[in-house]
């Protein structure tokens, strides 16, 4: 049988605000244990939270890109359950008065555009972090964490397939990030997705019974807990097994997922409105003002990256996906017309090199790969030295034209200078001249070859080839 | 003379005037508390160290001509609910019993930033839950003016020690009459404020929109002085608010002329003691007498006022107390194999049974299925209450009722019947419900010489108008004077 799997996604994202979300403690990543905290974020009896507006500023920016209707009047709510992790007992979220609600993200996978629903949007607190392993048996509490603000993005289930849940995160990873609002580090916990997935038979409208896999924290983890969860699902209902509503755990290193808790025993949150705190009570102005504030998003940019410098939609699509990229290109461009090459090069040797070494900032400015093409362009450097200096550039971060100047890796082009390595190489090989008379054209191609060799790959290889071509006709 | 019958006023004259040193006013209430406290009970920590240390750092200031806070070298005791850094708070609970708090209360900053000298901190009903004291976890109050008969609560060390002279002033929390009921029941002047105008930030939460700080002095005028100091915003309690800051002191004025008294009939109807009615009735005879109108009007809204309240500050105070799990600071079960056990010992071992009683009740009220039942109407029934008052106070300036239907009764007489101890707070909790201001104040003694206190119910933020009807009353009859003997001391 044929299946289709519907996919929802409840994703975290970490603000980026300077302070917690309740009390003036720093939200710095690190830190030694429980030294970014104070009574507030630890649960000391009788401290009180008080809300950072910023906090409200950003959810409502995130809100706003993903074309959600933001609520005047919304509240904050208690949700009760006992964790060490969590210092009061109860986690300050929103319940039923969120921030934002009915919004849509527009994703596209391999050139197929889909609108995806967005549930609503709400404010609340993280919880701290569990140390175990570092002692004999038990756990530690770091509470650095406890308090950082948060955002959760709720989308309806519109996602029909692991790329698409992939490129929904993908696409909030981006606009958060040109918003500024979240680092997105997804391999420090700031940008985090729980999939709710479940499969029926093709052509059902009704939807099955969907299991619910928390805390996944990088692509390939989504991706792989998505694929596995659909494996999973048809083998069992093929097996005539009920699939159980449960919520589920992945473990990345072993590629396996495995159930954490029935939902039977599952806690009944006791959500009430939190008495510490007011509602929040926003004025059209206010919210007008954010709007139009906004920076530009990536659709914004991928058009005019299209429509102005007339790169393809694929590679407009890719550099604008990470605001890093993005921000890097039209640096670049500043520097060089040449909009078509520098993107060629971030689409493939930068982002190779990127994602061979794991860095998430290019270690050169982008002035540097601008320099770098125009050296190209003008022929003072080879392609094939430039992937050099390129590589060169990611080792020392240096500017290219020092790197050249230094290795004195610019390109011949005195003709003088060719002439005499056309005739060196000639001379040392009388076989490929008898060849090439012969008719075997491939024989030029191997003198080129051994003249680039005599010239440490710096010669003009346009210029070899003609002039070769001119000694051989002679 | 002995120097701990005084009142504020009274200290503040004497100290300015050099005729006492607040090293000498604080020592006489450390050797009194030594002396009396073994028969009342008041304290749960007493600081003498730091007491006296705070006390000679005020007389060398103010003998070196510095600039003194309004309650320089004034000994004041705290409800052990209210975070004192670097001091036991312990909210009369095992479950806090060796708590150390790491930060201050806005309520003692603003003490200390005035000069007050903290003596130590007060009994109470384990975390403010309960009407006599007797749900310490350590050890009953006794009412000075009959050592077999409760002080009240929950704030009963605070009105018991004030009442004993065990401190010159003291501060109490009353989340449904905690510094009322205890007043009323040791002859002390008690002031619940309008909800927000005194900070809770520090003050160990039982039900956070029903909670409120306030003082217990010995008199009118000593009532306004702490306000004075306690009142104000604060930018660390959301809830605080944010108005000019007022000199209470000003609205001490002998005069209710033309002012209008209504008697809301509910609060002296059934179930009121005879005593305590006719104290009432005198008490507003007193006032027509002294040029007010005084009329019977009604808020019928009082017979579901009780379930409302037990059903909100249970709520609250289920999700409150959930910090209290033995992780991070509090008690822990000495065994325990799992992290659900340790939750379950430590919490059961920790806390005594009308907390658990409450958090039973509360937990169960937020449950789903049962919360739109329970919760959701209690609020309806709560925006009804702050209506029928709103309605009220379009007639009249304030509302005259008893503080409680009874009198202070017998240690262990009622602790066996909850329910019975709720129906006491019937004439209390509706003024947390409105957040309203209420002050009780004495105004007579029954047959067993126990005191009788009258509440006095205000506009909110209108605590001036109380003041001045309290203050009126108080220079207009002699029930403020009289002065408990301890044990034939």
């Amino acid at each position: 049988m044929e299946y289709e799997v519907v996919i929802g996604l409840e994703v975290h994202a970490e603000l980026a605000t300077k302070t917690k979300i309740f009390c003036g403690c720093s939200t710095q990543f690190g830190g030694e244990p429980n030294t970014h905290c104070c009574p507030v974020c630890t649960g000391m009896p009788g401290a009180l939270p008080v809300l950072n507006e910023k906090v409200v500023e950003y959810a409502i920016k995130a809100g706003l890109a993903m074309n959600c209707d933001i609520e005047q009047n919304s509240k904050q709510d208690r949700k009760n359950y006992f964790y060490p992790d969590l210092p009061k007992a109860y986690q300050i979220s929103q319940y039923d008065l969120p921030l934002c609600k009915n919004g849509h993200l527009e994703i596209d996978v391999d050139g197929q555009k889909k609108n995806i629903g967005i549930t609503r949007i709400h404010i609340e607190e993280d919880a701290g972090k569990l140390n175990h392993d570092e002692f004999g048996g038990g756990a530690l509490v770091d509470l650095n964490r406890a308090c950082v603000p948060l955002i959760e993005i709720v989308s309806e289930p519109d996602m029909r397939s692991s790329a698409e849940a992939k490129a929904y995160v993908e696409k909030i990873k981006a606009i958060l990030e040109y918003l500024e609002v979240s680092d997105c580090k997804m391999q420090e916990g700031s940008l985090r997705a729980d999939v709710n997935l479940s499969i029926r038979p093709k052509g059902e409208t009704k939807f099955g019974t969907r299991t619910e896999t928390k805390n996944l924290n990088s692509f390939k983890a989504i991706t792989r807990a998505i694929e596995f969860e659909i494996k999973r699902q048809i083998e069992a209902v093929e097996n005539g097994e009920e699939i159980i509503q449960e919520t589920r755990r992945w473990d990345d290193d072993r590629g396996i997922g495995y159930a954490m808790r029935g939902k039977e025993d599952a806690h009944d949150y006791r959500y009430f409105p939190d008495p510490d705190l007011a509602l929040i009570k926003l004025s059209a102005e206010y919210i007008n003002n954010i709007r139009e504030n906004l920076p530009e998003l990536p659709d914004s940019r991928k058009q005019k990256y299209i429509n102005e410098l007339g790169l393809p939609e694929y590679d407009a699509n890719i550099i604008t996906g990470s605001k890093m990229l993005a921000d890097f290109f039209d640096e670049a461009t500043k520097y060089c017309d040449n909009a078509k090459s520098i993107s060629n090069w971030i689409m493939g040797d930068l982002l190779r090199i990127l994602t061979e070494k794991e860095l998430e900032q290019v270690p050169f400015k982008p002035e540097y790969l601008a320099k770098l093409v125009v050296m190209i362009d003008s022929g003072k450097i080879s392609s094939a030295i430039a992937k050099k200096v390129f590589e060169d550039m990611f080792e020392t971060g240096e500017n290219p034209e020092d790197i050249v100047t230094k290795k004195g890796l610019v390109q011949i082009s005195d003709e003088g200078a060719i002439k005499e390595i056309v005739l060196k190489v000639l001379e040392n090989n009388p076989q490929s001249i008898i060849d090439f008379k012969a008719g075997k054209d491939k024989a030029l191609g191997f003198l080129v070859g051994q003249a680039m060799k005599e010239s440490r790959g710096k010669a003009n290889p346009q210029m070899l080839n003609k002039m070769f071509l001119e000694e051989l006709n002679k | 003379m002995d120097i701990t019958t005084l009142t504020i006023h009274e200290a503040k004259k004497m100290l300015e005037n050099g005729e006492i040193t607040s090293y000498e006013l604080t020592k006489a209430y450390i050797d009194r508390i030594k002396k009396i406290d073994p028969i009342i009970k008041s304290y749960v920590t007493v600081c003498e160290d730091r007491a006296l240390q705070q006390a000679k750092m005020i007389d060398e200031k103010r003998k070196n001509g510095e600039a003194l806070g309004s309650l320089a070298g004034i000994p004041i005791g705290i409800k052990d609910n209210m975070c004192i850094k670097g001091v036991k708070t312990t909210c009369s609970s095992k479950m806090l019993e060796n708590f150390v708090a790491p930060y201050n209360a806005t309520v003692i900053e603003n003490l200390e930033k005035e000069g007050a000298v903290i003596l130590g901190k007060l009994n109470m009903d384990e975390f403010a839950m309960g009407a006599s004291t007797e749900r310490s976890a350590f050890f009953p109050t006794k009412n000075p003016w009959n050592i077999s008969k409760v002080p009240g609560g929950s704030s009963g060390g605070s009105a018991a020690a004030v009442s004993a002279d065990l401190a010159i002033a003291t501060l109490g929390s009353d989340t449904g009459g905690s510094i009322r009921q205890p007043s009323s029941f040791c002859s002390t002047v008690g002031l619940k404020p309008t909800y927000g105008l005194v900070s809770r930030y520090g003050l160990v939460a039982f039900a956070s929109s029903l909670d409120q700080i306030g003082p217990i002095t010995k008199d009118v005028e000593d009532c306004a002085l702490m306000m004075n100091v306690l009142a104000g915003h604060d930018s660390r309690d959301t809830t605080s608010a944010n108005l000019e800051k007022l000199e209470y002191t000003q609205f001490l004025q002998n005069d209710v002329k033309g002012l209008k008294i209504g008697m809301p009939k509910e609060y002296i109807g059934e179930g009121i003691n005879d005593e305590v009615k006719s104290a009432i009735l005198s008490a507003a005879d007193k006032f027509k007498s002294l040029g007010a109108t005084v009329e019977e009007c009604s808020i019928p809204v009082t017979e579901y006022v009780l379930p409302t309240y037990y059903i909100i500050a249970c709520a609250e105070a289920s999700s409150n107390l959930g910090r209290f799990d033995g992780i991070r600071y509090g008690y822990r079960a000495k065994e325990y194999s799992t992290l659900k056990e340790l939750y379950e010992k430590s919490r059961s071992e920790g806390f005594g049974e009308e907390v658990k009683r409450r958090i039973l009740l509360g937990t169960y009220v937020l449950s789903s299925g049962y919360y739109d039942a329970y919760y959701t109407k209690a609020q309806k029934v709560r925006t009804m209450v702050i209506e029928q008052f709103k309605q009220a106070f379009n007639k009249y300036d304030v509302l005259l009722t008893p503080t409680s239907p009874i009198t202070a009764y017998d240690i262990g007489s009622k602790t066996d019947d909850p329910v019975a101890m709720y129906l006491s707070d019937i004439c209390t909790v509706s003024i947390n419900i409105a957040g309203v201001p209420a002050i009780s104040i004495p105004c007579g003694f029954d047959s067993d010489n126990m005191p009788i206190g009258m509440q006095l119910i205000g506009k909110h933020f209108d605590e001036k108008t109380l003041l001045r009807c309290a203050y009126t009353f108080e220079k207009n009859t002699d029930f403020n004077s009289m002065k408990p003997e301890i044990g034939g001391i």
